[in-house]
């Protein structure tokens, strides 16, 4: 295992290499002079800009400045928001345990809707509960999230006027943060009505950033079961006279989850990148409309220092789904 | 078997011979009811797409002072004049919508043909050669796919500025090293076969091998992946459109279309609603079209 771990991570040190390399080169190719750029309308003046040249290491060879950069990137050090004047690592902070709460929120969705979804549909192959299903399935997969989301507001938050249209918290709960998760931090506090507030805040994000992963889960799930369904374990276990319940969710559905949770895990980093979209549409305070915003503010240290992250955390989380995945399949360990 | 034989005799009129390839396929593929669904209906967007000025009542950036936010006709205050309302500046809806279906078409075109060329390219290298060529092109794509695509989208447009073409090109680059990674994984399938043996045998030079020896037997996954990538770029551009680093307006491509809908929410439905529809009807019909391809290209399948 200690092998297969130490294989996998060589194998990414190219590729964090390559990343460092994009978020570095980023600000440089950008079109113009980056300082400029950073300075946006004001301008500066000849002495300033100077100074900022030296401030950000532009007058140095170019490749001492990937190194510093790197070196500071390794100590946390991702630079200070021009927008801000924060440090970037200290914005992230903040803004993170947002889009991980919608995350987490959105893929326990598209699992707990999912899942069943595709198991239903798989058992009863070719009935008409299987094509509304796949149907179903195939338009949230074709869905333009961002649009989707206008539709939800249009119809919960303005025709039956259930659900707020933006925000995380309605403005009249204030609560220190323990967590950074509105749900837990608003139990903590123990506010009445605090988290109903945050859990109504939450629901239509969560179901369009959810939207996608769901569809793609409850389509995995019924081809991963199909073809379970046809094995010869499976076919023993109903000849011993199991209980068609016993046979589907035990025996079947054991065997049919390796390739969905595989596909749940490798589904984060679009939910990361889907969380662009859904921030944007709802306000959600997190690193998605973060990144927007910034694009706009032309905030370039921001953009950078982000996509960085954002590429790391990926990859992080698509080497624990690897692990886990070795962890439950010997196989995978012997010949990945 | 007698009843296979006389089964697959039926559908070849009787024939001894085999079915041609492009019957054999349309054979697969009509048994899909929703691909061929999915096919009738962007046959008629590309008709509607190539004769939308024929068709549509009005100039799509025309805008009347008289009717701002018109309704559609089927509701009060709607006239005939302006079928599906107008916007916010008194554009026709309709007229909008048929010219945003030359651009979804277009992007989902140029996207494909680029990212194809480009990533078929790079991937028939790489498997071909393998070694040090290999190493640094997959270790590139690999790059490429470890940013979320719509970031990386996003970031390459504020790299070469906001605009319909600088967005094709973003998203072709995000979508190339599919491309690459299944031209690569079924050039290393095909190289050792008897077939490109014999071939190499007979003294077909490299370049041969590679494009007319190897590639056509690697077609199959590679069409269905077109497929999909052509639904993904409406996708993306439109949502690069909705966040205003897209088509820039007035440009009636149906995600900038949806960019400034956000403020008629409470007022103006149809304003909202219509380019949306558009884009799901367009990406629905190309992903049906993309299940009944793998069912009918994908021999594994189609054996069960």
């Amino acid at each position: 295992m200690v092998r297969f771990l130490l294989r996998k991570i060589a194998l990414l040190l190219p590729t964090l290499v390559g990343i460092t390399i994009c978020a570095f080169a980023f600000v440089r190719l950008l079109p113009g002079d980056p300082i400029l750029a950073m300075a946006g309308e004001h301008g500066v003046s000849p002495e300033r800009y100077a100074e900022l040249r030296e401030h950000f290491g532009y007058n140095l060879p170019i490749w001492q400045q990937y190194v510093n950069y790197v070196g500071d990137a390794l100590h946390g050090n991702f630079g200070v928001s021009i927008s801000s004047k924060r440090p970037v690592a200290e914005d992230f902070a903040t803004l993170f345990p947002a889009t991980m709460e919608l995350t987490v929120f959105a893929m326990l969705f598209a699992a707990i809707v999912g899942v069943p979804a595709g198991m239903i549909a798989a058992i009863r192959r070719g009935s008409w509960a299987d094509q509304s299903l796949m149907g179903t399935a195939l338009v949230g997969y074709s869905m333009p999230i961002f649009w989707w989301g206008l539709l939800l507001i249009i119809f919960f938050s303005g025709y039956l006027g259930w659900t707020p249209v933006s925000g995380r918290i309605g403005l009249q709960y204030f609560f220190p943060r323990v967590t950074g998760f509105m749900t837990i931090d608003s139990l903590i506090s123990g506010q009445k009505g605090a988290f109903g507030s945050a859990v109504s805040h939450l629901i239509l994000p969560t179901i369009v950033l959810g939207t996608i992963p769901l569809a793609v889960i409850a389509r995995q799930t019924r081809s991963a079961m199909l073809e379970v369904l046809g094995e010869d374990y499976v076919r023993t276990a109903r000849a011993k006279g199991l209980s068609p319940l016993r046979v589907v969710g035990v025996h079947a559905l054991r065997n049919a989850m390796i390739p969905v949770i595989t596909t749940i895990g490798l589904q984060i980093g679009t939910l990361l990148a889907g969380a662009i979209l859904t921030e944007t549409i709802f306000s959600w305070p997190g690193i998605g409309k973060w990144m927007v915003d910034s694009i706009f503010k032309r905030d370039y240290v921001v953009v950078q220092s982000g996509l960085l992250i954002i590429a790391l955390i990926v990859m992080a989380v698509n080497l624990l789904v690897d692990v886990l995945y070795a962890l439950i399949n010997p196989r995978i360990r012997q010949a990945g | 078997m007698t009843e296979v034989a006389a089964l697959s005799g039926q559908q070849q009129g009787g024939q001894g011979a085999p079915m041609g390839r492009l019957r054999e396929f349309w054979y697969y593929f009509s048994v899909n009811r929703g691909a061929v669904l999915g096919l009738v209906v962007f046959i008629l967007l590309v008709v509607l797409a190539l004769f939308a000025p024929l068709i549509a009542p009005h100039d799509p950036d025309l805008q009347d002072k008289a009717a701002f936010l018109a309704p559609p006709v089927w509701q009060q205050g709607g006239s005939w004049t302006y079928i599906l309302g107008t916007d916010a500046v008194g554009r026709d809806m309709l007229s909008r919508l048929l010219y945003g279906a030359r651009f979804s078409l277009l992007i989902g075109l140029v996207v494909v043909v680029l990212s194809l060329f480009g990533g078929v390219t790079l991937g028939l290298l790489a498997g071909y050669f393998r070694g040090w060529v290999d190493v640094v092109i997959m270790r590139v794509m690999d790059l490429i796919l470890a940013f979320p695509s719509l970031l990386l989208a996003l970031v390459l447009v504020t790299i070469l500025g906001p605009g319909l073409f600088n967005a094709m090109l973003a998203i072709a680059l995000v979508l190339q090293p599919h491309f690459a990674r299944l031209t690569r994984a079924a050039v290393m399938g095909e190289k050792n076969r008897e077939y490109v043996v014999a071939a190499k045998v007979a003294g077909a030079g490299n370049l041969r091998l590679m494009l007319s020896t190897i590639l056509p037997n690697c077609m199959a996954p590679l069409i269905v992946q077109a497929t999909l990538s052509f639904s993904n770029a409406i996708l993306e551009a439109a949502a690069l459109g909705f966040l205003g680093l897209g088509a820039q307006p007035p440009t009636p491509e149906w995600g900038t279309m949806l960019a400034n809908a956000r403020e008629f929410i409470q007022r103006a439905w149809w304003v909202v609603t219509l380019p949306g529809l558009a884009i799901l009807i367009t990406v629905l019909a190309i992903n049906l079209m993309g299940d009944g391809l793998r069912d009918a290209l994908d021999p594994k399948l189609k054996r069960s």
